[in-house]
């Protein structure tokens, strides 16, 4: 059984205004660091791991901000990947890119080296916008990157775009929405603006400097996103994302299907053995685990048969095509009637889950308030 | 090797609420050599983890020291340290049926206070010795000359040879066991006499069964005695007698004048009832010793499990919390709301806090709490009376002849640039001026009549607020009245709440109604259908507020299939949802049903 690896590139050139994920300052003595460690990291599982858990079916570089690497860098990182996994033939390998932070060569290098699916982190297309939450591109640039991306020959590229931002009209997100399909992008992911702890953007908002987007308003313009992009031969398949037919991201399914993959560098996560763990976070720290020899993990859990169960649902529902019921039943040998029959039922009672298909899947009411849904089978 | 009685002197420590008393038995224990200042915790005798926490006393406990006096003799010394809260007055009356003497401790920074006085009189109704002292003149702001004037002049106490002390830096406190000896009686009574023991208090413990906590009054009790309880004449087999000192241990014999406690394999709480009087079965006294009134709960409310399931551990828990506070009683009650649970009643607020504290932290129970009510008097059309301690069960309106509620008698104590302030207060919570007196130059001590309703919703907290903390209130029984009193409905989806029902003078009813619908609104959580919320007298709706549906929760991004995350969320939320009662489709959080007290008028 073949899984799928996630790299995380911990550093970004400015930090975005809403931004909690785990990225540093770009510092090149960092960098060589970094890209040292996570060499022998791979080394580490590559010498644990047996056969069938090195086979590698998606690869997904993410940040951070890939491309804020040299592209040889990243070129290494893959070639290393190579050495000590087995890549299988046809593998989705992606990275994200920050639009200004790639041109026409760096892309070509990193098409030429492997990479066949890129990531965008568009987030706006209004400068203003951009501005406001801290981005360091133009929607301009954005737009010269996909031409480029194309050029470099990338034929499954994604979008990223956030809504819901402080101050944006709904008028602002469908000329949004319309400007990303004009780019014709393979993949769409809009993603609803999450205020997390102590980021600059939120602290704005609690202070009153900044009005939050009014949640019907934001309501509204995921509707929107889920009607126009569907009208454009975007199919909705995921709560935060839409691809045009067998553009789906292969590497997030293997999130939302429950199934194994490995995380390598800082703050990178796994599932593999039934187990979930995370890894440390600051690189000095994961520099010197890993140099002892050490998995360089911060937590670790083992899941119980429960718990997976409950993660199958749960995760499987994002999806809009649901869990699929057959598929549950051969993964735990019980049906998911029996291990969840009292939530789905009074669930189906409120209007939230419905059956189709063979799958178990929200209904459109639920779209919204999928966590109401989800803590249920927790 | 017994003390003769004539060196015994059993003495309690009685004060205003924070006045030292703890802290003054802490140095007592230090001074005698009961404990070495290693051993010293503040506040040694308030054990629980409740009184550490909130630095108050709330049960009664009795240690024996040794005191070497000045006339070289040693001296026995059982002392009881009492909590100054009003509502555990009744503490302080059974540790004075125990005692010759009492310590009247009085903050120097304070002055009198109302429960100083009513602990006083306590006192003074049990012909007992008093011996003021005047505590913390170590602080800056100690008055002790006007205190002791006060004392003079509103109590009528020689305050002559007042000790002066700190029980923070230990002054005074030689002082103190000097006067405890010389001034205290010793006990009287015959040790060849049949046995008779005050039972004044009594615990629960897994193994020993109940501890009685006893005075002799006359006679010995030894182990291997058979003993019988005048009331209920059930008959025992002394395991262990013993004393505190302060940690438990055991003695030979409790001999007359004595105090200290009892184990005799007694299983059931009900056999061994505070107040009752220990005998021996072979020469039984003649007639037991005056017991104790029975005290009445003056505030009931409703205790019901969030989770049905709990339903019968909640009934364990009260019964074990029983075995050691005989003023909690409960009976079981349905609400259509929130199904099976105990009406319960309570010595007042605090205590109401305090056994719905120690249910969910000792037992671990999650817990309902309804408003507090208490107790009404209807006369119905057909000259029935009934008692009415949960708003729920008022009969309509057509079949009531009146309503009577319980009014008090409250004492406030103020300096008197608060007096037009309190008076304001009290008018406002439909009190009645009874009386107001002069307590040296400064002081005022006012009496009013006032519904206990309007006590227990938020009179306390206004007084103080309203006089920057100066007032002090003190508060008993005092009769019912007649009142226009109506009862307030909530309505949840359409669907009356039993369980938010309240009683209300039909002035307040428009301003209560409202403002418990926008406190509810407040309160509950948008959930994912409008909820409107109405409140109604009879069939009129007097208030109406709307909790909004909630339209979106949901989180958009996997963090690079970081699923703990996720799901350390959703455990989270999960956990939020059981500490909320379903009621039909709304769920409410705990809080909403004391909404009512926490309304702003
Ligand atoms: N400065 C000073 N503070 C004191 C003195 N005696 C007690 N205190 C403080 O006053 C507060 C109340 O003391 P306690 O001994 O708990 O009072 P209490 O009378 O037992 O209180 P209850 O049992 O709740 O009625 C504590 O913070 C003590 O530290 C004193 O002589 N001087
Ligand atoms: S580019 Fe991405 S990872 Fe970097 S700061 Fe911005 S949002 Fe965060
Ligand atoms: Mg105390």
């Amino acid at each position: 059984m073949s899984v799928g690896l996630y790299i995380h590139v911990p550093f970004c050139l400015r930090k975005c205004l809403y931004c909690d994920f785990t990225s540093y300052p770009r510092q090149e003595e960092q960098v060589q660091l970094y890209l040292q460690s996570l060499t022998a990291e791979m080394v580490l599982y590559g010498d644990r791991l047996d056969a069938r858990h090195k086979s590698i079916k998606t690869i997904f570089v993410g940040g951070g901000t890939p491309t804020c690497l040299r592209p040889e860098y990243l070129a290494g990182i893959l070639e290393q990947v190579g050495k000590v996994f087995s890549i299988e033939q046809g593998a989705e390998i992606t990275t994200e890119a920050n639009p200004g932070t790639v041109n026409l060569p760096a892309l070509k290098e990193l098409r030429a080296v492997g990479f066949n699916r890129l990531s965008l982190g568009v987030q706006s297309t209004h400068r203003e916008l951009l501005r406001l939450i801290g981005r360091i591109h133009t929607f301009s640039e954005a737009r010269q990157a996909v031409t480029e991306a194309r050029i470099a020959g990338f034929e499954n590229i994604n979008l990223d775009l956030i809504f819901g931002l402080p101050t944006q009209t709904a008028a602002q997100w469908r000329q949004s929405l319309h400007e990303i399909m004009a780019l014709q992008p393979e993949h769409i992911s809009c993603y609803g603006l999450q205020l997390e702890e102590n980021t600059p953007l939120t602290k704005a908002v609690e202070q009153g400097q900044l009005k939050p987007c009014p949640e019907e308003e934001e309501l509204a313009m995921y509707q929107m996103a889920r009607q126009l992009l569907g009208e454009n031969g975007y199919q909705h398949y995921e709560i935060s994302n839409f691809a045009q037919a067998g553009y789906q991201c292969r590497h997030n399914l293997l999130y939302w299907q429950n199934q194994a993959y490995l995380g390598l560098g800082p703050a990178a996560h796994s599932y593999l053995n039934q187990s979930r763990w995370g890894n440390v976070e600051g690189i000095e720290e994961y520099a010197s685990l890993v140099k002892q020899g050490q998995r360089p993990v911060a937590e670790k859990t083992t899941l119980t048969i429960k718990e997976q169960m409950e993660e199958t649902v749960f995760l499987g529902l994002r999806m809009l095509e649901g869990v699929n019921v057959e598929s549950f039943q051969q993964r735990f040998g019980k049906s998911l009637q029996e291990i969840f029959g009292k939530q789905v039922s009074s669930l189906t009672a409120k209007g939230l889950l419905e059956q189709s298909f063979g799958h178990l899947k929200l209904t459109e009411k639920a779209l919204p308030l999928a966590n109401q849904v989800f803590a249920e089978f927790v | 090797m017994a003390t003769p009685q004539h060196r015994i002197r059993n003495f309690c420590i009685i004060a205003h609420i924070d006045h030292g008393k703890s802290t003054l038995a802490d140095r007592i224990l230090e001074h005698t050599g009961a404990l070495s200042q290693r051993e010293m915790t503040e506040q040694f005798l308030d054990k629980m983890d409740l009184e550490r926490e909130r630095g108050i006393t709330i049960k009664l406990q009795a240690v024996r020291l040794f005191h070497k006096a000045a006339d070289g003799e040693e001296y026995q010394l059982n002392l009881i340290d009492t909590p100054g809260h009003v509502d555990f007055t009744y503490e302080v009356s059974r540790s004075l049926a125990a005692c010759e003497g009492a310590l009247l401790v009085v903050d120097s920074s304070q002055g009198i206070e109302a429960q100083t006085l009513a602990n006083v009189y306590l006192a003074l109704e049990n012909d007992l010795e008093i011996i003021p002292v005047i505590n913390k003149i170590d602080l800056p702001s100690a008055e002790p000359d006007r205190v002791k004037q006060e004392v003079e002049d509103v109590i009528g106490l020689d305050t002559s040879e007042a000790v002066l002390a700190s029980a923070k830096t230990g002054l005074g406190i030689n002082e103190i066991l000097e006067q405890v000896v010389t001034k205290i009686p010793p006990p009287k009574g015959e040790a060849t006499a049949p046995l008779q023991a005050l039972i004044f208090d009594s615990h629960f413990d897994a193994y020993r069964g109940v501890i009685a906590y006893i005075r002799v009054v006359q006679g010995t009790l030894k182990p291997g005695m058979r003993i019988r309880m005048m009331a209920t004449q059930k008959e025992f087999e002394v395991t262990e007698v013993g004393v505190f000192n302060p940690r438990m241990t055991f003695i030979d014999e409790l001999n007359t004048g004595e105090v200290g406690f009892v184990t005799a394999s007694m299983k059931n709480v009900q056999d061994v009832r505070v107040g009752d009087t220990i005998t021996t079965a072979q020469n039984p006294a003649l007639a037991p010793l005056p017991g104790y009134r029975q005290v009445t709960p003056m505030v009931f409310c409703g205790l019901y499990p969030v989770d049905t399931v709990d339903y019968e551990d909640l009934r364990d828990s009260l019964d074990k919390l029983k075995l050691n506070d005989a003023s909690l009683i409960y009976e079981p009650e349905t609400s259509d709301a929130l199904g099976f649970g105990f009406r319960c009643g309570f010595l007042g607020l605090l205590h109401m806090e305090i056994i719905q504290e120690r249910l969910e932290r000792e037992y671990g129970i999650n817990l309902i709490t309804t408003a507090p009510s208490v107790v009404y008097r209807v006369t119905t059309t057909k000259g029935e009376t009934l008692e009415i301690d949960n708003p729920s069960n008022l009969p309509p309106v057509n079949n009531i002849e009146k309503i009577e509620e319980p009014f008090v008698k409250a004492t406030v104590m103020v300096p008197k640039d608060f007096v037009g302030t309190v008076m304001e207060l009290c008018q406002g919570k439909r009190g009645i001026y009874s009386n107001m007196e002069y307590m040296g130059v400064n002081r005022v001590m006012l009496t009013y009549d006032i519904p206990l309703s309007e006590i227990i919703y938020d009179f306390f907290d206004q007084l103080k607020s309203r006089t920057k903390g100066y007032a002090s209130l003190d508060y008993e029984m005092n009769g019912y009245r007649e009142s226009d009193l109506v009862k307030l409905d909530i309505l949840l989806n359409g669907e009356v709440l039993d369980a938010l029902s309240c009683i209300v003078h039909r002035e307040r009813a428009y301003t209560r109604g409202r403002g418990l619908c926008e406190k509810l609104r407040s309160l509950i959580p948008r959930q994912m259908f409008e909820i409107p919320i109405q409140a109604t007298i009879g069939n009129k709706i007097i208030a109406r507020e709307t909790v909004k549906a909630m339209r979106k929760d949901v989180l958009a991004k996997c963090y690079g299939g970081d699923i703990s995350r996720k799901r350390k969320l959703l455990e989270k939320q999960k956990e939020g949802k059981k500490r909320m009662k379903q009621v039909g489709n709304v769920e409410i959080p705990q809080e909403a049903f004391m909404a009512v007290l926490s309304i702003e008028e």
